[in-house]
């Protein structure tokens, strides 16, 4: 084997292969320096960086969701609350393919077609990184199962979720609100409002209601918790945590035994109904009738049922004791005739000899009476009685429109109560100035009459109505009619009164009050439009009848209610305050469509003093049954409106 | 009795190269550390190294028995079989993760690349060997078509990573074995040249890797996560490292493939700068070692092998390190002795092994 032989070559080739294997070495060299000064540039340079990227990876700040704060009643029955339900959530930043994690979840957890339809739904309009509920509600089989399986899901998890439940349904569901998931909208006012912050990880705000008028109270502070966590995005171990700070409890003036006892005295029937304490501007009963469920939004609607809300006929979703405007036809008289008093217009003596109409001087246009031959004569106190309209045309005429609305300003009329709920409707309380802004029209004086008997272009919302009665029934002391009473701190457990803002007392001779007062009074006595529904109230009660015209009737023809289209006819109004010597309550009641506010408002009225005067159980109401009692009032009948 | 021992021993270890021996032993050690924490303390994990380590030492042992006359005979065949393989692979391999690299032989699969990792050396050694005396530039340009031959064939497979290594184990013979400089310069500036049509001819994935390479955030989720996780593990290591066992990249599993072609960022987070000062030291002393055994190497084929092997071993740990740093893409390679994988532990025991042989045999003569 010649070629093992050790080799005598030229000295030459053999120092130029040294001299190879040296460049190479120097190579390698050259290399590995390469990599140390990456060392360096990595590990001393940009060590922080790299630091702070690998506490940023370990790290994970995690929102800790306040207890929402719970919405009581005045006696301390619930009416909105929160319970814990375990939630199957898929964090899509971590998946890869989403629709073939969700196909293998559906395996092990019964994943609906409506469940994948919301995941997607949220999953377009999320606005942040973060899990996404795909299932709610899971029972501890499916916890088990899914835990089993759990190293097959990076990314999926199971949490532990607070959800707001409202427990009485359609109960004081336009009091109560209700809250829905945040929204690219309600996310543009938040980082407005600089209130992002406390927002991370929340996944509801108040929508509607007294959830979001006080949403500022109840959402409460946002806590955090430092986690590690591993690359699946799981916590491994908790580092640091700030704990959250829950919401605060809402205690309210509102009984809601009262309110159930009013939302079941409508039978079924429209409407709305506003009882205030008069002393403290307190709202005891809240009332829109139908009602909805508020359980509904709380995670976003069904496409079906919402449509179904929505198209119904009854319109449940419109609150109209807050935002419905109705002419507060002769319940409008009472302060009419406080006007005339205190204006120095009208001796309670003076009065006029009713023929059954009022003209204009010079116009032979009739502005009939309710009652065909009128009533004779008529003085002040009969006026308010028997509902009398002729001599609240007289007046009218004789105050001018714009007297009638500024003194018509004091009592709340054509302005908001500044009741705590959004959305409030202002009404109106024309004046002529109020007609050439609206209208651009002058104002005439054939516009002032009906004005008089609560018709024309007056319109205002249940709530003023409730609130303007709770005037006369304190005599004078107007406050801003509030829901919530008291104010609980969720941690401290100390209560802050919500005080109704007394906002002005008017100064009206005493003499004046005790005249009306008398007058209501002796409405629901034997002879007054309201005495067939307060007959043996045991209690002294002041009231006034109204009924509120939805269509014109025209000249010579007269209301006859079996000839007219149901949705067309007059609104029954009843506005009361009791006990009349010192009065707890004070209300204002709306039935549409169903007549007589004698017949059928009053009624509703005394079912709802009776139970929060008395605590009588609720008495189903006949309404129907009532029809065609002689004394309600028709004040509106004969009325025109321009 | 005594002396029984005593010469069993002194057989036993007549052919290992002392030197080189601790260098190597040091690296498994600080591998065996490594991997204990990488695979978060697995004992299954440590066995499986011992026993690769065992097997390997084994292959070192029979090889650096083995005169390299014996090898050289060899040297031929070998290429010619792996050849031969590498041409079955490209015709009836197995498909896996979407690269025909493997060969089902009923009982095994094999991956005839990793024969060609040792038989290209050994064919060209032998080549020039054989030419010795009349070394002409035409010898160059055949050798040059021994090697690129398997390297295409590897790169088509695709598998450009170790088609790339072997080339180099080639091109470092061609060095060694005196290819004029004019044509280095020449070949080096064509090879630039060449780099667009390089480009226009790898597959999508070759081009994602390079392209992660220059910008790792573009796909922070996809291609670049291996290489922003290790870069944050490395860099977040600083001077002195989070300790060992207390890696958080390493320990969270933002790392992935730890115990294999990444365990260099599971060490580099542990032992910070320092200990990557060290770990460089320790390859440079097999690296130091090789080219000593090189240059005292007998013959031209125990030379231009004897330089390979040692190019070969510091190139794969310089790729890998330029990879987990975030300097060179992606490419399979794992860090020889450190890594957890048999084949690569076997195959640079082999390379020892050779080293070992030509070292001892050298001093046998001469003695």
């Amino acid at each position: 084997m010649p070629q093992l032989v050790e080799l005598k070559n030229l000295e030459g080739e053999r120092s130029e292969f040294r001299r190879r294997a040296a460049i190479a070495g120097l190579f390698v060299l050259a290399l590995f320096a390469v990599l140390l000064g990456r060392f360096v540039f990595l590990q001393v340079m940009k060590h922080e960086h790299y630091h702070t990227q690998a506490e940023a990876n370990r790290i994970s700040l995690v929102p800790i969701v306040p207890n929402r704060g719970l919405i009581l009643d005045r006696h301390g029955t619930v009416l909105a609350h929160n319970f814990t339900a375990y939630t199957l959530e898929i964090n899509p930043s971590l998946v890869r393919d989403l629709d073939a994690t969700i196909e293998s979840l559906s395996q092990l957890i019964e994943i609906a077609p409506k469940d994948r339809r919301r995941f997607k739904r949220l999953l377009d309009e999320s606005r942040k990184l973060g899990a996404i509920p795909i299932r709610t509600r899971l029972s501890d089989d499916e916890i088990a199962r899914f835990a089993a399986n759990r190293y097959r899901f990076p990314g999926v998890e199971i949490n532990a979720r607070l959800f707001r439940r409202y427990p009485n349904g359609t109960l004081a569901s336009h009091v109560v609100g209700y809250i829905g998931r945040i929204n690219p909208k309600d996310v543009e006012s938040l980082e407005a409002r600089g209130l992002m912050a406390n927002y991370r990880g929340s996944e509801h705000i108040g929508k509607t209601g007294l959830e979001q008028k006080y949403e500022s109270e109840l959402h409460g502070i946002t806590g955090l918790e430092q986690v590690e966590v591993d690359s699946g995005g799981r916590a491994v171990r908790t580092l640091a945590r700030t704990p959250p700070v829950s919401g605060n409890n809402l205690q309210l003036h509102l009984d809601l035994r009262l309110q159930q006892a009013a939302e079941e005295a409508f039978g079924g029937r429209r409407g709305a109904l506003v009882a205030i304490d008069p002393a403290t501007g307190g709202v005891l009963a809240f009332v829109s009738m139908p009602g909805f469920d508020p359980n509904l939004f709380i995670d976003g609607i069904d496409t079906a049922t919402w449509n179904e809300l929505n198209n119904d006929p009854d319109r449940p979703m419109v609150n109209r004791a807050l935002t419905g405007q109705y002419p507060p036809g002769s319940t409008y008289k009472p302060f009419m005739a406080l006007a005339a008093l205190q204006l120095g217009k009208r001796t309670p003596q003076y009065g006029i000899h009713d023929v059954g109409f009022f003209t204009l001087p010079g116009n032979s246009h009739q502005y009939r009476d309710w009652k065909v031959g009128g009533h004779g004569f008529v003085d002040m106190h009969k006026s308010i009685v028997i509902s009398c309209d002729t001599y609240y045309y007289q007046l009218a005429f004789d105050l001018g429109i714009d007297t009638i609305s500024n003194f018509m300003r004091q009592f709340g009329f054509g302005a908001r109560t500044g009741l705590d709920l959004e959305g409030e409707a202002i009404g109106i309380n024309p004046s002529q100035e109020w007609k050439q802004r609206r209208f651009r029209q002058k104002w005439y004086v054939g516009d002032t009459i009906s004005i008089g008997i609560g018709q024309g272009y007056n319109v205002t919302t249940l709530l003023q109505l409730a609130n303007a009665t709770a005037i006369i029934a304190n005599r004078g002391q107007v406050f801003a009619p509030h829901l919530v009473n008291t104010i609980q701190d969720a941690t401290s457990r100390t209560l802050r009164q919500v005080l109704a803002q007394p906002l002005r007392r008017l100064d009206f001779k005493p003499e004046h009050w005790q005249t009306v007062h008398q007058a209501m009074i002796d409405v629901n006595t034997p002879g007054g439009t309201g005495h067939r529904a307060f007959a043996d109230a045991k209690y002294l009660v002041g009231g006034k009848t109204g009924t509120s015209q939805v269509i014109a009737i025209k000249q010579g023809q007269r209301y006859d209610a079996s000839k007219i289209d149901e949705r067309h006819r007059d609104h029954a109004l009843y506005v009361a305050y009791a006990p009349a010597d010192n009065p707890r309550i004070a209300l204002a009641v709306l039935v549409e469509n169903a007549g007589g506010g004698g017949a059928h408002a009053a009624p509703l009225a005394r079912t709802v003093m009776d139970f929060y005067l008395l605590g009588q159980p609720v008495k189903p109401i006949d309404g129907p049954a009532n029809r065609g009692n002689g004394s309600a009032s028709g004040g509106g009948s004969g009325a025109e409106r321009d | 009795m005594q002396n029984a021992i005593e010469t069993l021993w002194r057989r036993g270890t007549a052919h290992i190269d002392g030197p080189l021996m601790i260098a190597v032993s040091l690296l498994l050690a600080v591998g065996m550390v490594t991997l204990y924490s990488a695979s978060n303390q697995s004992l299954d994990r440590m066995e499986g190294k011992l026993f690769n380590i065992g097997v390997a030492l084994a292959v070192m042992w029979v090889v650096a028995n083995t005169p390299m006359a014996q090898v050289l005979r060899f040297a031929l065949p070998a290429y010619l079989l792996a050849l031969a393989l590498l041409v079955a692979v490209a015709l009836v391999g197995d498909v896996r993760n979407g690269a025909r690299r493997w060969l089902d032989l009923g009982v095994i699969s094999i991956q005839p690349s990793e024969l060609m990792r040792i038989a290209l050396p050994l064919a060209l050694a032998w080549y020039f060997d054989r030419y010795e005396s009349t070394l002409k530039l035409s010898n160059f340009a055949i050798a040059a078509a021994l090697f690129v031959l398997p390297v295409g064939l590897i790169a088509e497979q695709p598998d450009l990573g170790t088609a790339l290594l072997i080339a180099s184990s080639g091109c470092y013979v061609l060095f060694l074995a005196g290819l004029p400089w004019k044509v280095i310069f020449v070949l080096g500036a064509a090879g630039v040249a060449s780099l667009p049509l390089l480009w226009s001819v790898m597959h999508d994935y070759q081009r994602t890797r390079v392209l992660t390479l220059l910008d790792p955030t573009q796909d922070p989720l996809g291609a670049g996560y291996h290489t922003i996780q290790s870069t944050i593990a490395v860099g977040s290591g600083g001077w002195f490292g989070k300790g060992w066992l207390e890696g958080t990249q390493t320990h969270l599993d933002f790392l992935p493939e730890r115990t294999t072609d990444f365990i260099f960022a599971v060490y580099s987070e542990e032992f910070g700068l320092l200990g990557n000062a060290i770990l460089l030291l320790l390859f440079l002393l097999v690296v130091a070692r090789g080219l000593v055994i090189t240059v005292n190497a007998p013959t031209v084929f125990t030379r231009l092998v004897a330089g390979s092997v040692t190019m070969t071993f510091a190139t794969y740990a310089f790729v890998n390190m330029g990879m987990v740093s975030g300097i060179l893409p992606v490419v399979g390679v794992p860090l020889p002795l450190i890594s957890y994988g048999g084949t690569a532990l076997v195959s640079a025991f082999f390379g020892f092994g050779l080293l070992m042989s030509i070292s001892t045999n050298r001093k046998l003569i001469k003695s």
